[in-house]
């Protein structure tokens, strides 16, 4: 089987790559998923589960083969169970970018270099992810198989900019120290808690809260309001 | 109705009408890639620009905009001009100026337009983007860089062909129309989509590189390879059809042509009987027409005229068939017969083997049985009719006959005749319910029954009444109806085709007859086979008299709805062939019963004598069933075998396609497979 990452898109037909898995089932797991999110549509409207499903065959290749990914034959399966034409689903699927078509590592290491993210020292991140893992291009695997590196535009939490994403989680107030000791930590398969690497709470400025510090208003104050 | 101005013309469009459909009724022509009337609105390609006063102060895309009462709409002024003109720069990003080598020049929407709207450099200096060729079977060539995202093609292959298997994978500039996983396109309206296909990236495979549309005649004609008739444009050079298109008949074909008919032009060029052959010593040898008369005249001059018989094939004019007729009534022949399957059609009244609710008739239908036939095979574009009714109105489809993979759900009764009377469950409370019939209903033993029997749940649907004829016939050959309107069927004591063929005469003429099992022939028959192609027939006749196929003629056909039609000569036969009526008139003169007519005005005169229905081409009224009295047969004498499957491969039924290679490598990639399957 050759490895996903010694080819660049476009040297194998489209779901005819050779390391795409011939036959695809849900397991039990993943069968009482669809069962919830079948529940949510009127019957005969199936077919609006189709993102849901492919979200959950991901979740079954990374549960089974530790690579989340949608193969050919999931997309097939997914078609079939939702009586849609494989087509619709290949187009569902390719639209979206969290859908990943090929074999990542084990860890998705999905930067954020949209302008807040960019702004606040992404470049960094970046430099730092691509020298841990020995990565060089957007897309690619490293050898080890541990790290896949994608580009991603904005995913909406600029506040703690920059943002790593690693598979579902975001770590947020990336620097490159951060981002090397993170990777290591990956490594070690020992991810930390996810959230903020400086340490802040949520949202919250660094260094703790800045106003509503006290209760009381200091005086004066309340007299110039009214 | 909503009245609206457009460029200072005042319009009345019905309610629900585009700003588009507004101007084409002002007669105002706006450009548009991705619009097309049959097909679902997308709005993606914003060609199709205006301006509205008092709507949103932005350019508009009027095919997807409601005219609404008193809305006054530009559609050339500054605003449109350089809206449009920015679409187009941004379509020519991506799109290589290849028109010097595309097969689209000529004749391409992108082109046209851009003479109008595009601007004479381009200010884009990266590189264009470029897009892997898709391989999407022997019919559709594709050179997928020119894609311009349209979505006709998806939308065409998704809604009215009725087999979903294009569609447009990622997203922005990586967006790309096809298939995904490779496949070719297992629709048999394929074709259709290189006509929807306003650049260059859907092109004809079999047609790619021979001719630019400026260097063709184009001749308005019928199709005659399955019994619609299609209208179609044959588009000649020289002495060769190099492709054939269809024309707009929105009572028969809409704008839709099978790939049968589209692609089976190379078989007009191969195999074909060019000059007379005589039988000498068991072996065919050429022959000058004056010896194949002769050869005819002395084998006619022996024979009885109970000895002698008459068979029509598939695709026969009317006027060859009549001649034939009026030849063998002057010879005293009965043995007539143009059911070379063995159709048990009754020629008592037009309404037993016509196809009455008519083609455009389907949209109106509210419940459809289908019986022994398979519309999908049998006539693709009526298929798609029915698809359509069915995407508009949710009509039942229900079949019986042999299990088939139509375009639209359809209730499988069962396969064997008894299967009948459930239909009339499935028609019960229909308005206006079909009963279709195919030739696998009619070409068996029980045939008149099975006609009966049909006719009678047709009836008891109130499917026979003043204002509506729910019984219908599709027949596979479009030389068929017209021959039964001639009443070319065996005379009294006269003897049927299989007859015939098993031996019953002692000369047998065939007119393009190539269906029946020419194999059942006794050696002791004496064969004449006149025709267009060294098929079935030919190789089993004693003399050959080279005919022409139905692009080499001035000939009358009717459809399977008895809808009088003519098609037009494109080119001239090969060699010495000639046309069907004056062989047979030349004929009669060397048998001594020469045919009353010279030229074909005088023929076609004697055939609105023979018919009345010949009197009116083109135009077919709507009939009801005024007569409820049944077909002969007796609906009680329903045998119990299965219908049998009659096309088993679509591309390979007649002499033509049966020629054409490019239906061979079809029908390898196509019928082959599905064989294999059924195994």
């Amino acid at each position: 089987m050759t490895d996903a990452s010694d080819v660049s898109p476009g040297e194998f037909p489209p779901g005819q790559e050779p390391w795409q898995p011939a036959q695809f089932a849900f397991d039990a797991e993943s069968e009482a998923e669809i069962a919830v999110h079948l529940a949510k549509y009127p019957p005969g409207r199936q077919a609006s589960a189709v993102i849901p499903l492919l979200y959950v065959v991901q979740k079954q290749m990374k549960r089974t083969t530790g690579s989340a990914w949608v193969p050919r034959a999931g997309m097939e399966a997914v078609a079939a169970r939702l009586a849609m034409p494989p087509i619709r689903v290949f187009e569902v699927a390719t639209f979206y970018l969290m859908f990943n078509l090929r074999p990542i590592g084990k860890w998705h290491l999905q930067l954020c270099t949209t302008t807040p993210c960019w702004l606040r020292g992404s470049d960094a991140v970046v430099a730092a992810c691509r020298e841990a893992t020995g990565i060089e291009g957007w897309g690619e695997t490293s050898a080890d198989g541990m790290f896949t590196m994608t580009e991603v535009e904005c995913v909406g939490a600029c506040v703690n900019a920059p943002i790593l994403q690693v598979n579902d989680d975001f770590y947020e107030d990336m620097d490159a120290d951060r981002t090397r000791a993170l990777l290591a930590a990956l490594r070690d398969g020992t991810p930390p808690p996810a959230g903020s690497m400086a340490g802040r709470q949520a949202s919250a400025p660094e260094g703790g809260p800045m106003t509503l510090t006290t209760l009381a208003f200091a005086p004066g104050e309340q007299a110039d309001a009214g | 109705m909503t009245k609206l101005t457009i460029d200072g013309i005042e319009v009345e469009v019905p309610a629900g009408a585009t700003v588009l459909q507004a101007a084409e009724a002002a007669g105002i022509e706006i450009p548009r890639f991705c619009y097309h009337e049959r097909l679902s609105i997308a709005g993606n390609c914003r060609m199709c620009l205006v301006e509205i006063e008092k709507a949103p102060p932005k350019p508009i895309a009027s095919c997807a905009w409601p005219a609404a009462e008193g809305m006054v709409v530009h559609t050339d002024s500054p605003m449109v001009r350089n809206a449009r003109r920015g679409v187009m720069e941004f379509l020519l990003i991506n799109h290589p100026l290849d028109c010097p080598i595309c097969d689209q020049g000529g004749e391409c929407d992108l082109q046209d337009q851009a003479l109008g709207y595009g601007a004479g450099r381009s200010r884009y200096e990266e590189n264009k983007r470029a897009v892997k060729d898709k391989n999407l079977g022997p019919l559709v060539k594709t050179v997928m860089t020119r894609c311009i995202h349209c979505t006709r093609c998806i939308r065409f292959i998704t809604e009215v062909a009725g087999v979903p298997d294009l569609g447009a994978t990622a997203r922005g500039e990586n967006m790309e129309v096809g298939t995904y996983v490779e496949k070719a396109l297992g629709s048999e309206l394929s074709g259709n989509i290189i006509d929807l296909c306003p650049v260059g990236a859907l092109t004809s495979k079999p047609y790619a590189f021979v001719a630019r549309s400026w260097e063709l005649s184009k001749t308005d004609s019928v199709d005659v390879l399955d019994a619609v008739g299609a209208a179609i444009r044959v588009d000649a050079r020289g002495p060769e059809v190099l492709r054939i298109l269809p024309r707009l008949n929105d009572d028969v074909n809409e704008e839709w042509l099978g790939d049968k008919s589209r692609f089976s032009v190379d078989g007009l060029k191969r195999r074909r009987l060019d000059r007379p052959w005589v039988r000498r010593d068991g072996k065919l040898a050429p022959a000058s027409w004056d010896e194949a008369f002769a050869a005819v005249a002395d084998r006619f001059a022996t024979a009885r005229p109970e000895r002698i018989g008459a068979i029509t094939g598939d695709l026969v004019d009317a006027e060859s068939v009549l001649a034939l007729r009026d030849l063998m009534r002057r010879l005293g022949v009965v043995n007539l017969d143009c059911r070379q399957r063995g159709e048990q059609l009754s020629t008592e009244r037009r309404d037993f083997y016509c196809f009455n609710s008519g083609i455009a008739g389907i949209d109106e239908a509210d419940a459809i049985l289908l019986i022994g036939t398979n519309p999908r095979r049998e006539a693709p574009v009526l298929n798609a009719r029915i698809r359509k009714r069915w995407l508009a109105a949710g009509s039942p489809v229900g079949l019986v006959g042999p299990a088939a993979e139509l375009t639209y759900p359809a209730r499988h009764l069962g396969d064997r005749p008894e299967a009948i009377a459930a239909g009339a469950a499935l028609l019960a409370g229909a308005a206006k319910p079909m009963v279709i019939l195919g030739a696998g209903a009619t070409a068996r033993p029980d045939g008149a029954a099975v006609l009966a029997a049909a006719w009678a749940v047709a009836a008891g649907a109130g499917g026979l009444r003043a204002d509506w004829h729910g019984f219908n016939l599709l027949h596979h050959a479009a030389g068929m109806t017209g021959a039964l309107d001639l009443g070319f069927v065996p005379g009294p004591r006269g003897k049927t085709a299989a007859e015939m063929v098993a031996g019953g005469v002692d000369v047998l003429f065939l007119l393009g007859a190539d269906a029946i099992d020419a194999g059942r022939i006794p050696a002791t028959t004496f064969v004449v086979y006149q025709g267009h192609h060294g098929d079935a027939g030919a190789a089993r006749a004693d003399v050959i008299l080279p005919g022409a196929a139905y692009t080499e003629k001035d000939a009358t056909y009717v459809n399977t709805e008895g809808r009088v039609q003519r098609g037009q000569r494109a080119v001239f036969p090969p060699g010495e062939a000639r046309e069907d009526w004056k062989i047979l008139r030349a004929l009669s003169a060397a048998l001594g019963h020469t045919l009353p007519y010279d030229d074909l005005d005088a023929l076609r005169a004697q055939l609105d004598q023979a018919n009345p229905v010949f009197g009116r081409v083109g135009f077919l009224p709507r009939f009801g069933c005024t007569d409820p009295t049944p077909p002969p047969g007796d609906a009680a004498a329903l045998g119990s075998a299965p219908f049998a499957v009659t096309i088993p491969d679509y591309y390979r039924t007649d002499p033509i396609s049966r020629a054409s290679p490019t239906m061979a490598e079809c029908s390898a990639t196509f019928a082959a497979p599905l064989a294999a399957a059924a195994e």
